[in-house]
């Protein structure tokens, strides 16, 4: 993996200097208009409100388990600046009343000895931080999973009600917020808010990590401001994004959405921006398929490792998944059934979203629900037993066993 | 009101569908889709979820 750096605040900005006084995080934070880097694009100062003034004192959980196979953005940011991190932990902690956080890892990662060390290093004012490894696990890495690991039991996403910030681990209000979210709440607090928002989109400001993955030159970790067109990355990794090499591009990871790659590279990389084009930002995924490849194949190997990795708890995430997968299959590779299979896929992954615990299913229909779109015209060609070139050349977006 | 399901609790039994298919239809594996509750349909939304042998239904207040 290279890290390129077009916009130096996250990975390898300027020391901080002394943890500024009498600085209202939240209102720092809500004026630096900061939404989170997990995934969902929440306001996170309507997070820090959510768990503030209530009777128990409520705990702070980091999430860095990172759960996405092809997102590398949080382990980079904690090989690169634990400090930030731990320094966003300590301001979130201090606004909220928690003296209790931790920080979720994957199991068996990479950035451990870069954290114990700036563990070590960093005035913690008093606020507690432990290690936790996440199992490697897609769903693991849910916020109701995580709360469910740290209070004794199984990392497995749990009902709502109660959410996290009512009734967390162990029974305390929770705020689960993403590893690079804190370290933008330590930048929004040492800069200031005008500075911090000076940059990127008014609406989603700052910067943001965006991991590069599938067939570019150099897949990597790229930061650049919010509302960048999502090309500029491309080109980062390497990528000549204006000489046809780029074919299709997954937005947003695993459960996230297919665009062909001349739409991608002039969707603003911001949650709306890419949404108005029919994509996902996510966690800052651009996962890229050359000209030629397969995509329906792709995503049939994707669905297939998706309905694998279901916690298991809830049907029609535990029917769903693996016969959405195996309609696609079917469909793909031809045959007699494959247009009743088609017929099959396209219903399932209309009825999915919204009916499970967690957002794995709706995660793995939006998935699906693209590539059907977006590979139409091959799919049509699939279909009557005629398999794009690609089918049977290599696979390029490595799915884990 | 609307009918919320415990995703995790629910087994797919399908009473409420049986219950309340105005507003109750199963998937193709049996387990709810769940629609808006059609006007004077709560005395029967009632019954649905106090008839759900896993006690996966409840009624909340529309948002």
């Amino acid at each position: 993996m290279t890290t390129a750096m077009l916009t130096a605040r996250l990975l390898g900005g300027p020391p901080l200097g002394p943890r500024p006084a009498g600085v209202d995080v939240e209102a720092a934070v809500a004026a630096a208009g900061l939404v989170g880097r997990g995934g969902g694009g929440f306001p996170t100062a309507r997070k820090l409100a959510a768990v503030r003034g209530r009777r128990r004192a409520p705990v702070l959980v980091a999430n860095a388990a990172e759960g996405e196979p092809l997102s590398a953005k949080d382990a980079t940011l904690l090989a690169r600046a634990p400090h930030l991190v731990l320094e966003g932990i300590v301001l979130a902690a201090g606004a909220v009343g928690a003296r209790e956080a931790y920080l979720c890892l994957p199991a068996g990662s990479a950035p451990v000895p870069a954290v114990r060390n700036a563990l070590r290093r960093h005035d913690l004012a008093g606020v507690t931080v432990a290690l936790t490894a996440a199992p490697d696990r897609y769903v693991a890495s849910e916020e109701s999973a995580l709360v469910q690991l740290l209070s004794g039991g199984p990392a497995l996403p749990t009902s709502r009600p109660p959410r996290p910030a009512e009734r967390g681990v162990r029974g305390a209000p929770t705020l689960v917020l993403n590893a690079e979210t804190l370290a933008n709440v330590a930048l929004a607090v040492h800069c200031g808010p005008e500075r911090y928002r000076a940059v990127g989109d008014p609406a989603e400001p700052g910067t943001l990590l965006v991991t590069v993955a599938g067939a570019v030159p150099a897949p990597g970790v790229v930061e650049l401001p919010t509302g960048t067109p999502a090309g500029a990355a491309l080109t980062a990794a390497g990528a000549e994004v204006g000489a046809g090499e780029v074919g299709a591009v997954l937005t947003g990871g695993y459960g996230g959405a297919w665009l062909p790659g001349a739409v991608v590279r002039e969707a603003p990389l911001t949650h709306a921006g890419l949404r108005a084009v029919g994509g996902v930002l996510g966690p800052g995924i651009l996962a890229v398929l050359p000209q030629h490849a397969c995509g329906l194949a792709e995503t049939a190997a994707i669905a297939r490792y998706l309905a694998g990795q279901s916690a298991g708890q809830c049907g029609p995430c535990v029917f769903g998944l693996p016969d959405i997968a195996g309609a696609l299959e079917a469909a793909v590779a031809g045959g007699p059934h494959a247009a009743a299979a088609l017929a099959a896929a396209r219903r399932w992954t209309a009825t999915l979203p919204g009916r499970g615990a967690c957002r794995h299913p709706d995660g793995a229909a939006r998935l699906v629900g693209s590539a059907l779109r977006v590979f139409a015209a091959d799919l049509s060609a699939h279909v009557s037993g005629r398999p794009c070139g690609g089918f049977y050349g290599p696979r390029h977006l490595g799915v884990p066993r | 009101m609307r009918i919320e399901v415990d995703r995790i609790a629910c087994r797919g039994d399908g009473l409420c569908a049986g219950l309340l298919p105005e507003a109750v239809a199963l998937d193709d594996w049996g387990f709810p889709i769940v629609g808006p509750l059609p006007p004077g349909s709560e005395k029967a939304a009632r019954r649905a979820v106090a008839a759900c042998p896993a006690l996966a239904l409840r009624l909340e207040a529309s948002r």
